[in-house]
């Protein structure tokens, strides 16, 4: 939903980022406001995973130049944890195993740390138990993935959820959802994508990164982004999902060449 | 008979050994004269020594540390903090010395017959005399032979054929004197289709140094099952050093859950021999370590029949300046074909200053067998480290979290609740505690 006068969530201007000393990020620019859905497609190695990563403060990326303002403020002063307590939230592409760790007793502690820093209630084991059950409906998962370890074993889909529910329980202002939709057959991306349209709200804002349309056939986006060689080359409106699906990206660089004379 | 001249510290550690009185079985005497004997003719191990390549022990050989004169009086609310409520037998021995008082054996206890070795050398002496002595031997072990020149007491616990007793036996040794050396001993025989869990636990009321040199022989019968937990929580300036032998007849398994937390410097021999065809063996370990602390962990899985299975994982996890040390060996001799194990070995550096020798070992003189082996040396993984941060918790809970989890994976398959809920308590406040030196 765009609204002009809606808060500004997110704010990017000229990021530069590298990897291993090879630069993935050239030069992006990027405004979120307040109750927007962006989806950010393009070819595989385009750069799309590196800008959600280098958003949550993956310590892997460098960033070299540019600045990102979350509400205004510097978000790269803030360490991952720190970006978490203030309403970002990435949604892992693979979501990571973390054998030993219960789940349940992890998303306890993540969800009282986060409502601690933010000034809010925390719940104890008995209380948490009845919320996080309420959350797992709106996704139509199994209680017993509460008792299993953090993802360990968990099918693809199942980790998607998984990060849906994270999702849920710590309600950022700003999602990054990082190819959410891969590795989910029809049924599932159905209920994942309802539990996704019901968190937002005119206060929060969702960044989806995906390759397929088939995503924004249930979250629709108000913007769609095409990026290619670490740069935002395109922004258009939810129809330029449509047309990429029928006729893939190579126009898309076409013009953006003819228009800039660059070299992607 | 020996030609040697005895190593002045041996012979320091040997003086209170001639002092003991006389067994009533006279087999039990000579048993003693022989491993004096042998502990007067061996010398101390030193690093030049294969065995202890890594462990040097020269710590140990500045205190000559002597039994126990005295026995401290405790009451039972001393060690209040060490009963385990699901044992419905328990024999404590304080400083070495087996204290009635505070032991709990009830008359028929279901399914198992626990008494002190000075006790069945007189009422089942034919019984001890078969296996008492005889798995762990001493000929060219300098610690073992030790303990059994000291043999005078200790615990003895059966399993009549076919029974099987669910409630743990709780074996309770207490360190509450410095400079005192303790000899340990325990005999467990699981007859043919029987089934027990024994816990030996070592703590100390103590934090000085002293020496506890703990040897025990496990016997487990055709079908029979026995459940090994072992925990060393000594006080941190003190030595142990231990044997355990264990043999297994046919179809018989062995379970054990080995814990090791304390003592500045420890060493634990496991052998496991498996000379019936269709054992098990499953032998987990965990050493959680700090500071200056040295736990060196040396295991023996030999498969000697066939169908023998066997299970392995031992994980360290060390900070500060400490130093772990595994050497697990697994041997199929020949003719123990299908044979099935499987050992991993992994470990935790929690500091730049931390140290780890592994060495998993594979010997196998059989052509139709499935055997693997690895071993792990690493810091906590940065990808799990980076998604827990991502969800708001700070680094230093991420880490604890994880180093908890790797731990945990040992701790929670002890079979008995009180002492895993225990442990997992110690294992979170003691790896919360860890220095954060070298942490980003």
């Amino acid at each position: 939903m765009i609204n002009a006068n809606a808060t500004v969530l997110l704010e990017v201007r000229g990021l530069r980022a590298t990897v291993a000393g090879v630069e993935i990020l050239k030069g992006i620019d990027l405004t979120v406001r307040a109750g927007e859905a962006h989806a950010i497609m393009g070819p595989n190695g385009s750069g799309k995973s590196t800008f959600a990563k280098a958003l949550a403060g993956h310590p892997a990326y460098e960033v070299t130049s540019g600045e990102v303002l979350l509400e205004g403020k510097d978000l790269f002063a803030l360490s991952p944890e720190e970006r978490a307590r203030a309403g970002v939230f990435l949604g892992f592409q693979y979501p990571v195993e973390i054998p030993g760790v219960s789940n349940s007793g992890f998303l306890r502690l993540a969800y009282n740390t986060v409502q601690g820093a933010r000034g809010r209630d925390e719940l104890d084991p008995l209380e948490f138990d009845d919320f996080v059950r309420e959350k797992m409906k709106l996704l139509d998962m199994d209680p017993g993935f509460l008792d299993r370890s953090v993802n360990d074993g968990f099918s693809g889909g199942e980790k998607k959820r998984n990060e849906i529910l994270q999702m849920a329980l710590l309600e950022p202002k700003l999602a990054i959802l990082d190819e959410t939709d891969s590795g989910l057959d029809i049924d599932a991306l159905r209920v994942v994508a309802n539990g996704v349209n019901r968190l937002l709200t005119p206060a929060n804002a969702v960044v989806l990164v995906t390759h397929y349309q088939r995503l924004l056939n249930y979250i629709v986006p108000d913007y769609v982004h095409v990026m290619e060689g670490g740069r935002i080359i395109k922004t258009g409106g939810k129809e330029l999902a449509l047309e990429l699906e029928t006729r893939g990206y190579d126009w898309v660089l076409e013009e953006y060449k003819g228009k800039t004379g660059a070299e992607v | 008979m020996s030609l040697t001249t005895t190593h002045p510290y041996i012979e320091a550690l040997l003086k209170g050994s001639r002092d003991l009185p006389q067994s009533p079985a006279g087999w039990l005497d000579a048993r003693r004269a022989q491993a004096l004997e042998r502990a007067n003719a061996l010398t101390v191990p030193t690093t030049r020594d294969e065995e202890w390549r890594f462990t040097d022990i020269t710590p140990l050989t500045r205190i000559h540390f002597q039994p126990a004169q005295s026995v401290t009086r405790l009451a039972l609310s001393d060690i209040g903090c060490f009963i385990v409520p699901e044992a419905t037998v328990r024999l404590v021995f304080v400083d070495g010395i087996f204290v009635p008082e505070l032991s709990a054996v009830p008359d028929s206890p279901a399914g198992v017959q626990v008494s002190t070795l000075a006790e069945a050398a007189e009422a089942r002496s034919a019984l001890l005399e078969k296996h008492l002595a005889r798995h762990v031997a001493f000929e060219n072990n300098l610690f073992a032979a030790l303990n059994t020149s000291y043999l005078r007491d200790g615990a003895l616990v059966t399993t009549g054929k076919n029974q099987a007793c669910a409630a743990p036996v709780h074996l309770l040794f207490v360190a509450t004197q410095k400079e005192t050396a303790a000899y340990p001993r325990c005999l467990v025989i699981a007859e043919p289709g029987a089934e027990c869990t024994v816990i030996e636990d070592f703590v100390s009321l103590e934090d000085g140094a002293y020496f506890n040199n703990a040897v025990t022989e496990m016997v487990v019968g055709a079908g029979a099952r026995v459940r090994h937990v072992r925990l060393q929580r000594e006080s941190l300036n003190a030595f142990h050093i231990a044997h355990c032998a264990v043999t297994l007849d046919k179809d018989a398994s062995y379970l054990s859950n080995t814990v090791t937390l304390g003592a500045r410097i420890s060493r634990y021999d496991l052998n496991v021999a498996q000379n019936g065809e269709g054992a098990e063996m499953r032998i987990d370990g965990l050493a959680l370590i700090s500071g200056r602390q040295l736990a060196d962990t040396h295991t023996l899985m030999a498969h000697a029949r066939p169908n023998g299975r066997s299970v392995q994982v031992h994980k360290t996890i060390v900070d500060g300046a400490a130093h772990a040390v595994f050497n697990g060996k697994v041997f199929v001799h020949e003719g123990a074909q299908l044979t099935d194990s499987s050992q991993e070995s992994r470990n935790l550096l929690l500091s730049g200053r931390a140290h780890i020798d592994t060495k998993p070992q594979l010997e196998i003189f059989a052509d139709d067998v499935k055997c693997s082996h690895g071993a792990t040396v690493g810091q906590l993984d940065a990808e799990q480290l980076f998604y827990l941060r991502s969800r708001g918790l700070s680094d230093a809970s991420a880490r604890n979290l994880l180093t908890y989890a790797f731990g945990a994976e040992i701790i929670d398959r002890i079979p008995v609740r009180s002492l895993l809920e225990r442990l997992e308590r110690t294992v979170l406040e003691q790896t919360q505690a860890a220095e954060p030196e070298t942490r980003s």
